[in-house]
């Protein structure tokens, strides 16, 4: 699927639809930085999408103020309120209503407040979202819908203001799943997902809203999906995660370099469909992985890396692959500490596997 | 599944055959939304059993002016109702604004919502329930729990994440529960509760009904925002209510925001209680800063769920204080509206009231005020002093079995039995 072009590097397939979208790359380098937050990077990119595309629209409850994490500040004021507004409280509503947006050719950019309540909607994603474009022949399809939620732990979210659904969607074939690790990959990823062909669900870190700064580049610029990368490079052992997780398991790197195992590190930015040859080009040269997310260890997306890896490398593997995960609990709200991955515990893991 | 309740077993009255041209709800609404003293109606009529008065609920404050002499008998409340309504109320009050302290020291954490300026609502209601009723509520459920009768020394346990609090410091400022007092819960996600409520209403039924249980007479009551009535899990609920005759009370707590979205931009007609007669119940508008005019219409709408005549939904229209939560910094409602609900603050209110009619001195309410502080900072020093709950708290009650240990040979949970260790658990 990932077409190569002269330089080597990995070109997405140019779609020339209605809409001419493209998922073609843009340089990213080029133009001016500011030092900014995730929130800001994702506001940015919501002005450009609104910007470029006059039937783009973002919906959901309480984005016209702003959002209650800032997400959508300055849309309703600067693309007026037919195109900013905010929906009654009614996710189920919210989705399936972005879906007929969708499918009469608009881009529709849905906001789920918080992704533990995307629930209610899971129905429209998975039995409509999903499957649009396959049941109706082509004839229909819903690719300009996006649907942003924040996921993920904050430290005193509890039940139902921490969770990781990701690996819910993940389990779906029909649509994405993405998830951006910093400002300036949540910018260029949202670009992409806004204007990819087919329905994104877009988990954004709210841990990160305004702890991770950096330097995003003010133009217009996409990154590709299906595009794992390697941050950090090394020859003992590949860790994958996602989110707000790399940052986690970047320290639990630094740590092991110490005790001299090389650890290399890969964002698999899109969940679904995921970028295996990446991984598996990783897992070659180091023979161990260890995958790490938020969400409880039994069934969640890691388990999915897990056996992919062991089916195509299981000759190569000198370690049973190791998932450093949530509890298979409810996400709690004193014992959270004890609940996340954490440094330490991803730490041993990576010790366990090296010495194995 | 209705046949198990068809209208000719139990009921002289079908319910359904309820005409859609005869709303059940008061006159036609005047254009001024906010502020209510419109007198409140019941439609009359012997369908409904209404067994005292005719059916008009007069505003308190028209009450009070007709009357010449002062004499209790014609007042709607006694001294000892009236002292009990004040001091819930001012418990409510004196807990919740504890709690911003607390939270601001940093001795709580997480999402806080605090019911200051509802307190009517939750006094108004649950005031009138046995201690079998149930009550289901939202995230602002401090007030609730109290009003319940949940110990202040659990809730604020509770709030600070103590293994004495009311869920074992499991579930937080949003969650809480009770069985011993039957609060069904503190729900985080708007509208998940309410069907929690009607299956609770149900099980009442069933125990009338089914088992013969005859005096199980148990009502439950429902409560949850404006912005929820928008949303699918409302409706299919009431539906549900009003086909089975459900012993439950829908109560809206108006209060015209959901965060930050004004209940009359997120709702196509903002009058809620239209809503009942479209699915077959009455529905009632009730101005939700008055405790008294409340508790009338929670008479009536608790007494016929008690008698076996199906559900009400009731709109109280009331305003909170304070922002959404403790995080919320309160900066898109007007000034103008804060400032007219809270010169109808329903604590002041009542006292006036009280005191006009001379129920009660300034003095008997100066000592409610001085017991209410007491028992707040007592709850406050006990959450305090308590114990954060254990590490290996974590893992239990995921599932049944308290800590995942199985069944043992004799068939009872291996955790129960005390010569099996507790090693083997890992965190």
């Amino acid at each position: 699927m990932a077409l190569r072009n002269i330089m080597g590097k990995r070109v997405g397939i140019g779609l020339m639809g209605s809409r001419a979208l493209s998922t073609a790359t843009c340089d990213v380098e080029s133009g001016s930085a500011k030092s900014i937050n995730l929130y800001s990077a994702i506001n940015q990119a919501l002005h450009v999408a609104l910007e470029t595309d006059p039937r783009a629209f973002v919906f959901g409850e309480d984005v016209s103020f702003g959002g209650v994490f800032r997400c959508t500040t300055g849309l309703a004021d600067r693309f007026g309120k037919a195109r900013v507004f905010n929906t009654p409280l009614c996710e189920q509503g919210i989705v399936g209503f972005g879906i007929g947006l969708a499918a009469m050719g608009n881009r529709a950019i849905a906001e789920i407040q918080f992704a533990d309540y995307i629930y209610p909607a899971f129905d429209q994603i998975v039995n409509e979202a999903a499957k649009f474009r396959y049941r109706s022949g082509n004839q229909f399809n819903c690719g300009g819908l996006t649907i942003r939620a924040p996921y993920g732990a904050v430290g005193h979210g509890g039940h139902y203001h921490s969770q990781s659904p990701e690996a819910f969607f993940c389990h779906v074939p029909g649509i994405k799943v993405v998830i951006p690790r910093s400002p300036r990959q949540a910018k260029g990823l949202l670009l992409s997902c806004i204007r990819d062909p087919n329905p994104v669900v877009f988990f954004e870190p709210k841990w990160l809203y305004r702890l991770a700064v950096e330097e995003v580049p003010e133009h217009d610029y996409m990154l590709p999906l299906s595009e794992a990368e390697v941050i950090r490079q090394g020859s003992d052992i590949t860790l994958v995660g996602w989110g707000a997780q790399l940052s986690i398991m970047e320290q639990a790197c630094i740590e092991a370099e110490k005790d001299g195992i090389s650890c290399e590190l890969i964002d698999l930015k899109t969940l679904i469909p995921w970028d295996k040859e990446t991984v598996e080009a990783s897992v070659r040269k180091t023979g161990r992985v260890l995958i790490s997310h938020e969400a409880p260890v039994t069934g969640g997306f890691g388990a999915e890396i897990s056996a992919s890896i062991v089916e195509c490398c299981f000759l190569r593997l000198e370690a049973p692959v190791a998932r450093v995960c949530g509890l298979d609990t409810p996400f709690p709200l004193v014992f959270e500490p004890f609940y996340m991955p954490t440094k330490n515990k991803i730490l041993d893991a990576i010790k366990a596997t090296v010495n194995y | 599944m209705s046949t198990a309740f068809s209208a000719a077993k139990f009921s002289t009255q079908p319910f359904s055959t309820i005409s859609h041209d005869s709303p059940l709800v008061f006159a036609k609404p005047t254009s001024q939304f906010f502020g209510s003293t419109r007198k409140l109606r019941l439609t009359s009529s012997s369908k409904f059993n209404l067994s005292r008065r005719s059916g008009t609920v007069v505003a308190v404050s028209d009450y009070v002016k007709q009357k010449t002499s002062k004499s209790t008998t014609s007042l709607l409340i006694t001294k000892e109702e009236g002292l009990e309504l004040y001091e819930d109320m001012v418990f409510g009050r004196a807990f919740e604004d504890m709690c911003a302290q607390m939270y601001y020291r940093g001795k709580m954490f997480g999402f806080v919502h605090l019911y200051n300026g509802q307190e009517a609502v939750s006094t108004g209601f649950i005031k009138l329930l046995k201690q079998q009723d149930s009550v289901v509520s939202t995230y602002r459920d401090h007030v609730h729990a109290l009003s319940k009768g949940v110990p202040a020394r659990a809730v604020m346990s509770e709030l600070f994440g103590k293994t004495t609090g009311c869920c074992r410091g499991q579930g937080g400022s949003m969650h809480m529960f009770s069985r011993e007092h039957n609060l069904l819960g503190g729900f985080a996600f708007i509208g998940e509760g309410i069907p929690i409520a009607t299956g609770a209403a149900f099980t009442s039924k069933y125990k009338r009904e089914v088992l013969k249980e005859a005096d199980c007479d148990h009502v439950t009551l429902a409560f949850f925002g404006d912005g929820t009535c928008n949303n699918g899990q409302f409706f299919e609920c009431l539906n549900m209510a009003a086909l089975w005759k459900l012993p439950i009370v829908f109560v809206v707590e108006n209060n015209l925001w959901a965060i930050g979205m004004s209940h009359s931009r997120a709702t196509s007609d903002p009058q809620i209680y239209k809503k009942g007669p479209a699915f077959g119940m009455p529905g009632i508008h009730v101005d939700g800063m008055d405790v008294l005019k409340v508790r009338e219409v929670a008479k009536e709408a608790i007494g016929r769920a008690r008698r076996g005549e199906g559900p009400t939904l009731v709109e109280c229209e009331t305003y909170r204080f304070r922002g959404h939560s403790l995080a919320d910094p309160d900066e898109l409602r007007d000034p103008a509206e804060k400032d007219h609900y809270a010169a109808r603050d329903p604590i002041r209110a009542l006292k006036k009231y009280l005191i006009e009619n001379s129920l009660a001195s300034e003095a008997e309410l100066k000592a409610i005020d001085k017991k209410i502080d007491e028992v707040v900072e007592d709850a406050v020093e006990f959450a305090d002093e308590s114990p954060i709950p254990a590490r290996s708290q974590l893992l239990e009650n995921v599932f049944a079995d308290p800590r995942g240990f199985g069944i043992g040979p004799d068939g009872r949970y291996r955790c129960e039995d005390p010569k099996f260790t507790e090693g083997t658990a890992r965190v």
